[in-house]
């Protein structure tokens, strides 16, 4: 049995429908009607211990259920979840001691008191022992870079500084499985960088178990070898990251700088484009491997420059969402 | 234990930075306290048939009332509680592995704390020092002392437990104003804080022997003046204890039944 086991888990929501307009409100004040939504439907994957695994879908796709669900927060409807041995919504206050959680849209820290103020609380919530507590702290403090930040009041702190305190404050009674519910939101390129850096050390050395969602599709691609694409409250893929792209992600974009006239003709070009320094192409890797195209433009011209541009994951699941009709 | 003693200490801690709040606090409270004395001087020299309470124990009961108005009261809102269940961060407070119930009872006792801490002490300092008949009397006897600061902290465990309801309900019905406010003001009124209970018609103060709000501070307080002699303020002081245990076991129970329902919205 692997070491997060999710079978069949559904969970519907019933939301009061609420039309606009007087006439639609004084209705609604002796009828309400409700709709009923099903955030999730028979979800179940497993995952294996030191997996990172990249949790992704469209807004409203019941990513944030799911999440809620193997946290304990939540009870489903139905369905079972099996977490190293414990369901975590029975197990609640033994199960949520191996796990940390960062909610990037939710805050832990006590707005008026300083981050080492919080982690003195947590250590008696976590009942951490002083080396442990030491240890860790010395850790987090090193590696998120908050020497200085750690003492000021956390209203003081800007949005990066602030989830880097969140991070640590995860983090400090080591749990086994960590939830990271868009944990980059609102960051710069600097420290979104020190985020996912950490991120995968941490992976790497503790072996923690890391389900991460995002819809920065760069820390996806960062981080998780595998992903979990669900729509609609469905699993809709479940696998490797690379194979997904080599599926989708055939095309790419190739800028040649040239000052000569290039004539080109083959399959897997699909476009060619003449701009003011040189070409634009377009090909199919499936046709025709960049080498090969390469090869073939060389022997004909000298390249002064060239640039090889990925096609980006977001165009991918652009795609894939098409594909899924979701 | 530990976990909870330290979410004692941090709200107390933190409570105790809001010194411009007690100050304005302190203010409105001797601005009651000497309209409550005004109405009562000038309905005792109208002077009509018995009155329940002699006039220097009534404005020692109202000074206390309004010493202790920050600890005794159910108007009072912690608002970290209330804002973590409108805004969701609600969330990490289910992933602690501790019992939220105690949790929240122990925020709310350091922050009820904090505040009378620093609101209590002045008050109390000024209205013993007023001139007579306007002052806080010292009270009727060391015992009656004695027993009355034991009352008033099991009376305070008491309306912590009341208050921790009020965010438990919340968590159903998402807004703490309504059901919330009603009661409040209901319970206010009950616990003698308005008027005190010996004021009440028999019909009312019949109700309230049966209710657990007069045995928050009025108990203690009458006790402090010699209203409720020490004989029975021990009785009282029993059927404190079978309250807040009544009331403690409701909120551990409505939190395990809420927490099951309870849906984090959003995100």
């Amino acid at each position: 049995m692997s070491f997060i086991e999710v079978r069949q888990i559904s969970k519907t929501f019933k939301l009061a429908k609420k039309k606009s307009g007087l006439k639609e409100a004084f209705k609604s004040f002796f009828k309400r009607e409700y709709k009923y939504i099903e955030a999730v439907s028979d979800i179940s994957f497993s995952i294996e211990k030191g997996e990172i695994i990249g949790y992704i879908g469209p807004n409203g796709a019941g990513k944030s259920t799911t999440i809620k669900i193997l946290s304990g927060i939540l009870n489903p409807d139905r369905g079972e979840c099996i977490i190293d041995g414990m369901t975590p919504w029975k197990d609640r206050k033994k199960f949520v001691k191996k796990i940390g959680v960062v909610f990037g849209q939710r805050s832990q820290l006590w707005w008026d008191i300083p981050t080492e103020d919080t982690f003195l609380l947590l250590k008696d919530i976590y009942d951490i022992t002083d080396d442990d507590y030491q240890r860790n702290k010395k850790d987090l403090i090193e590696r998120l870079n908050l020497e200085d930040i750690i003492n000021i009041p956390v209203r003081q702190l800007s949005l990066g500084q602030r989830m880097r305190c969140e991070i640590a404050a995860s983090l400090l009674h080591n749990p086994e499985i960590l939830f990271l519910d868009e944990p980059t939101i609102g960051l710069d390129a600097v420290s979104k960088q020190l985020v996912r850096d950490f991120i995968k050390r941490l992976n790497k050395e503790k072996q923690t178990t890391i389900i991460l969602t995002s819809h920065d599709t760069s820390d996806i691609t960062a981080l998780a070898k595998r992903i979990i694409l669900i729509g609609k409250g469905k699993v809709l893929y479940d696998g490797n990251l690379r194979v997904l792209k080599s599926k989708y992600d055939t095309e790419k974009n190739i800028s040649i700088k040239t000052k000569e006239k290039l004539v080109i003709k083959s399959k897997g070009i699909k476009t060619k484009k003449k701009t003011r320094e040189g070409y634009d192409l377009v090909i199919d890797t499936n046709e025709i491997s960049i080498s090969e195209l390469l090869n073939k433009i060389s022997k004909k011209i000298t390249i002064e420059d060239i640039d090889i541009e990925n096609n980006s994951i977001d165009n991918l699941i652009v795609k894939l969402y098409e594909d899924y009709k979701i | 234990m530990k976990a909870y003693l330290t979410y004692f200490k941090l709200k107390f801690i933190t409570g105790l930075q809001y010194r411009a709040a007690a100050l304005a606090g302190i203010s409105t409270q001797f601005f009651f306290g000497f309209v409550y004395i005004m109405v009562y001087f000038a309905f005792y020299k109208s002077g009509s048939g018995t009155l329940p309470m002699d006039m220097s124990s009534l404005t020692s009961y109202i000074w206390l009332n309004q010493a202790f108005y920050a600890l005794i009261t159910h108007f009072y809102k912690d608002n970290e509680i209330y804002n973590m269940i409108k805004t969701g961060n609600i969330s990490y407070e289910l992933i602690r592995p501790k019992n939220i119930f105690y949790m929240w009872y122990f925020k709310i006792l350091g922050q009820r704390y904090s505040n009378v801490l620093l609101r209590s002490i002045p008050i109390i300092v000024v209205t013993i020092l007023l001139p007579e008949p306007y002052n806080l009397s010292l009270p009727i006897s060391f015992n009656a002392f004695i027993l009355s600061i034991i009352s008033l902290i099991i009376g305070s465990l008491l309306i912590i437990a009341l208050s921790t309801l009020y965010p438990i309900i919340t968590l159903l019905t998402m807004n703490e104003k309504g059901v919330v406010n009603i009661f409040v003001v209901i319970a206010d009124l009950l616990s003698g804080i308005i008027v005190p209970i010996p004021f009440f018609p028999p019909i009312l103060r019949k109700i309230s022997i049966f209710l657990p709000f007069q045995y928050i501070s009025d108990l203690p307080f009458r006790i402090y003046v010699g209203n409720i002699n020490i004989h029975d303020g021990l009785i009282g002081l029993g059927i404190q204890f079978i309250w807040l245990f009544i009331i403690i076991l409701i909120g551990y129970k409505l939190m395990n039944y809420n927490l099951k329902r309870v849906v984090v919205q959003g995100g």
